[in-house]
């Protein structure tokens, strides 16, 4: 400690100046607006560097578990596209528009980085503006709703989870179409809330819940979890327990969902004052 | 030494006020700007201790940031000329030393010497200032432009100021 003490009294000229210029540097990063862009930018950056790396050790780990669930997949697919295939040739529909048939494009990205454990939980993907993400599209996994794009930068993209506070989706029960408002009360990484449902309407635990479509992020019928519980609170409304499809702590690629006409939609609700 | 200090207030706050009062409305095409105010640290008493040195130009740095709305960008340049000043005085030192009772001006090391002391020391400041004030090395030799064209105009606005103010 003597020594310590030597040795900053012998430099204080150098640790002075070295104090100075960090508090100088600290002022610039906190008041100036610009300067604290960048500073959050190359951080940013270092960071999602850093995330790639592990996310890479994390994702070899758990190959055998992603192969089984591509295969399921494309199972799943290979039905659909009979059943398609089948109902066009009965209707004779044989002109194909692409713009018109076509609502919505897909990127594939892969999660770097994911919090589950917070109340505002973000996860991170590796794909950025460059390769067409922006603010505000949905992303989904193979097993249902992920969460909504929130910011990106050139290379990287960050997306508020269904399990974040400021995360609302609307929703709807499949088997009869009413709708409500999804949040998450941060109760767990496994479970989300449905209000809004009246309360004659009859649900059973193990009902599933999708998205309604009506938000113009999400396409409509994506799976968002089951009904785990229910109470009624206050007489006209239940507040649904729901049990989250999507299981966040095994997270690794992920679809970002284009909504190639939301430009269109989104002009028409403001001319007629509609929001 | 109260004189001294005295004197040396005054000129801080003329120099402040020079600066962001008049010389900051001064734009030439927003791309040079010179810095007048680091006189003070130039003209500074050879005696003065190092740290007080180093304190004086954060004060004098954080000043003009209050005007010019930039905190910590001319407090953090000036704080780096004021940790040179001592080197650049050390190498540039006569045979014997600087005498005591003089000051670093023309009027007593000459004209030479208090160029190439202002030269380095400018540009050291407006350096620091310049980059920090972008922030990215992206643009380096445009701002490494700014730095060179507005030292010029500093180090002539300083020497200037030499032959009007102290003529003695």
């Amino acid at each position: 400690m003597r020594n310590l003490l030597r040795f900053i009294i012998i430099y204080h000229f150098f640790f002075l100046f070295l104090l100075l210029e960090t508090v100088s540097i600290i002022l610039i990063v906190q008041h100036n607006t610009y300067h604290r862009a960048q500073f959050i930018n190359v951080s940013r950056s270092l960071q999602g560097s850093y995330y790639e790396i592990f996310g890479g050790i994390r994702e070899y780990l758990s190959l055998r578990q992603t192969n089984r669930d591509l295969y399921m997949e494309n199972t799943l697919l290979r039905n659909q596209m009979d059943r398609l295939a089948r109902d066009r040739e009965s209707t004779f529909e044989n002109r194909y528009d692409s713009i018109q048939h076509r609502q919505y494009s897909y990127i594939p990205a892969r999660v770097i980085n994911n919090s589950i454990n917070k109340q505002f939980n973000f996860i991170t993907l590796n794909k950025g503006s460059h390769h067409g993400i922006e603010p505000e599209m949905a992303v989904i996994a193979p097993n249902g709703v992920v969460g909504v794009v929130y910011a990106t930068s050139g290379n990287y993209s960050t997306v508020i989870p269904m399990i974040n506070r400021n995360f609302r989706l609307s929703a709807k029960i499949r088997k009869n179409g009413y709708f409500g408002s999804l949040s998450w009360a941060g109760s767990g990484y496994q479970e989300s809330i449905l209000e809004e449902i009246p309360f004659h309407v009859e649900i059973q635990q193990g009902d599933t819940i999708v998205t309604s479509g009506y938000s113009a992020i999400f396409p409509e019928g994506i799976m968002v979890g089951t009904i785990k519980d229910a109470e009624a609170i206050e007489g006209n409304f239940y507040t649904i327990t729901v049990d989250i499809a999507v299981d966040y702590k095994k997270l690794i690629y992920v679809n970002v969902i284009r909504n190639l006409l939301r430009e269109e939609l989104r002009e028409l609700e403001r001319i007629s004052g509609h929001d | 030494m109260i004189k001294l200090l005295v004197r040396n207030i005054i000129r801080f706050v003329v120099l402040v006020l020079l600066q962001v009062l008049i010389i900051n409305n001064i734009q030439i095409s927003g791309f040079i700007v010179p810095y007048f105010y680091i006189l003070f640290i130039l003209l500074m008493p050879f005696e003065t201790p190092k740290w007080l040195l180093l304190v004086f130009a954060f004060a004098l740095g954080l000043t003009v940031d209050l005007f010019t709305q930039t905190p910590g960008m001319h407090a953090a340049a000036s704080v780096f000329m004021a940790f040179l000043r001592p080197y650049i005085l050390g190498m540039s030192a006569p045979r014997d030393g600087y005498e005591a009772g003089t000051f670093p001006r023309i009027y007593y090391y000459g004209f030479q010497w208090f160029l190439r002391y202002t030269v380095i020391l400018v540009l050291a400041h407006h350096f620091i200032l310049f980059y920090i004030e972008v922030f990215r090395f992206s643009e380096f030799f445009s701002t490494f432009l700014r730095v060179l064209l507005s030292s010029l105009l500093s180090v002539i606005l300083i020497m200037l100021s030499q032959y009007f103010i102290y003529r003695k």
